[in-house]
């Protein structure tokens, strides 16, 4: 009986694997699951039905039929517009990390060598627009950039331009609005990677005649390389698939797939298509993913 | 030096680039005139109405509600995570675990939204669960992508703290589950608050998940707001805006401001019970 019991109770999880299991579990079954979901829903065809897609699988006449559907992918490779989406977004996401990244740097890089007891002041100033809605800040750059808004109707009071130009609806709205939005999570991993160097290479190489900007392009900026591929990744992959800033800000030549996918699914109610859209979405951006999760795991082993 | 001087202008000019355009958002939410561009004179008749705006305070009840939860759910599973990854050494799947925690960090929201539903409507297909989207389908899609960030959070924090005491309450024999909830506990609680935080703030925001696993009856409120938004400035929505992020910015101050405060006794109490020792 005890012998039994004993049995028993091994079976229940141990401390350290209950501790490993939930987290796990929980995120094995919401987050890697529903991508093998996708992929299979990316095979299957748009149906007038509940949910709207067919089956993959059918059984008739004693015979499973496996059905996949590529015509989604065919549709994709055909239809200019999908492709146009892709290399938009791949675009406007590079130019707007490159755009975070000489404003973040330079920010970055101050709070990094301002006084001791200042800089939690500067990085919570930095990092308190990010706790706050995004979708209210984006709200406020529409009153702002609007053919009467406050930009125009200074421009015009300074005698800058005679008539409003129209920023609104344009890729610069969606370059505003972007490196708006993303500004702070370039600057935390930078100043992160930035406020550990040793400030004696700098004082090294001042004694031994260097120039303050020779000293910051060859011993700074080598130093901070895993904080700008952090800074970069935590940018240039969430703008990819970005729907919200294009949506408000974009216009009609603002062509991004993350819009698109939004398009396909709640206006033409297309699952399908909408699955094979965030498939290739990524597989374009599984490369960067795995860069930033190696450079994650590195600077978790490094301290 | 000049390449100082040259950031530290940056870095104004960044704050100013941050803070002016929710400046100028709280300043018009106060404008007495309906055209948004047009400055009419001071007023608050825009808070006023939106207390009669029974369809928009039910949103934000339910965003309270739904971002509450998720404070609670993605704190406790992004603590579990964390301490998966700070201090379990090996074990099988740590490279998948560790690559999970931290891929919702930059995974597009459309892509996680859009596998999020397909997943629940596969699961209510197949074991008839869930029966409906709603509060609850949101409340996970929340938490998944929250517990990411706590984790972060807090596994920064769990590599920081000094582990001499945690090691000693061990060799005293003392139970892993109770050195945890006694000592760990204690060095690292700044770090869950915050964590909590900034999950209840990011559950507060979110549109893109929220829109895709949602269900008829729980439309929250930045859906809300987007719905409004997407046809042009409006004064009401100035001044529910200009209300959420007041209400962010003073939880945040404060949560900051004690969080600050806490270190420093800790730090005293610690230098105190170092010279007694020595």
């Amino acid at each position: 009986m005890k012998k039994l019991r004993n049995k028993l109770l091994g079976l229940l999880p141990k401390g350290r694997h209950a501790v490993i299991g939930v987290p796990f579990f929980w995120m094995l079954l919401f987050f890697l699951l529903p991508f093998a979901i996708i992929l299979k829903i990316s095979f299957a065809e748009a149906d007038i039905a509940i949910p709207p897609y067919t089956s993959l699988t059918a059984w008739a006449d004693n015979q499973l039929t496996l059905l996949l559907n590529f015509g989604n992918y065919v549709l994709l490779s055909e239809d200019g517009l999908y492709l146009a989406a892709y290399l938009g977004s791949l675009k406007i996401a590079f130019f707007s990390t490159l755009l975070c990244l000489l404003v973040g740097y330079p920010m970055a890089l101050a709070i990094a060598r301002s006084d001791k007891h200042m800089r939690p002041v500067w990085l919570l100033l930095v990092m308190m627009p990010t706790w706050t809605a995004l979708l209210i800040r984006v709200y406020a750059w529409m009153g702002i950039l609007s053919n009467n808004g406050l930009l125009n109707n200074t421009l015009i009071w300074l005698g800058i331009v005679n008539e409003p130009i129209q920023i609104l609806n344009t890729n610069i709205a969606v370059y505003i609005g972007i490196v708006y939005a993303y500004l702070p999570f370039m600057v935390l991993p930078l100043y992160a990677n930035l406020v550990k160097h040793d400030s004696s290479l700098l004082e090294a190489a001042s004694d031994l005649g260097a120039k303050s900007y020779t000293a910051f392009w060859k011993i700074t900026l080598p130093l901070s390389k895993n904080g700008i591929i952090a800074g970069s990744m935590l940018v240039f992959i969430p703008v990819v698939g970005e729907f919200v800033i294009p949506e408000l800000l974009g216009g009609p030549e603002t062509l991004m797939i993350g819009k698109v996918l939004w398009q396909e699914f709640f206006n033409n109610r297309d699952w399908p298509v909408a699955s094979s859209l965030a498939v290739i979405m990524l597989l374009l951006l599984i490369i960067p993913i795995i860069l930033f999760n190696r450079n994650q795991a590195r600077e978790l082993e490094s301290k | 030096m000049t390449s100082f001087r040259f950031s530290r202008f940056m870095l104004f000019a960044g704050l100013a680039f941050i803070y002016l355009p929710m400046l100028i958002l709280v300043i018009y939410s106060f404008n007495a005139s309906r055209l948004v561009t047009v400055w009419g004179g001071w007023s608050t008749k825009w808070y006023a109405g939106l207390l009669d705006n029974t369809q928009l305070m039910n949103a934000v009840l339910r965003s309270l509600e739904i971002a509450s939860y998720t404070a609670i759910a993605a704190t406790a599973l992004g603590t579990l995570a964390a301490l998966v990854l700070t201090r379990i050494g090996q074990f099988k799947g740590r490279t998948l675990f560790g690559g999970m925690v931290t891929a919702p960090l930059v995974m597009p929201e459309v892509i996680t939204g859009l596998s999020l539903l397909l997943l629940f409507v596969a699961m209510a297909q197949l074991i008839g669960w869930p029966v409906e989207r709603g509060l609850m389908t949101i409340w996970i899609a929340h938490t998944t992508f929250c517990t990411a960030y706590v984790s972060v959070i807090v596994s920064a924090r769990l590599r920081e703290v000094d582990r001499s005491m945690e090691e000693a309450a061990m060799d005293l024999g003392a139970k892993p589950w109770k050195v945890f909830f006694l000592i760990t506990l204690p060095m690292i609680a700044p770090s869950l608050a915050a964590g909590a935080m900034m999950s209840f703030a990011l559950s507060l925001d979110d549109l893109v998940l929220a829109s895709f696993v949602s269900g008829p009856g729980s439309t929250t409120l930045p859906m809300e707001i987007f719905s409004a938004v997407r046809m042009g400035v409006k004064p009401e929505i100035n001044a529910i805006a200009s209300l959420i992020l007041l209400f962010i910015s003073i939880i945040t101050f404060l949560l900051w401001f004690f969080t600050r405060r806490a270190e420093e006794k800790r730090k005293k109490a610690m230098h105190k019970f170092k010279t007694y020792k020595g």
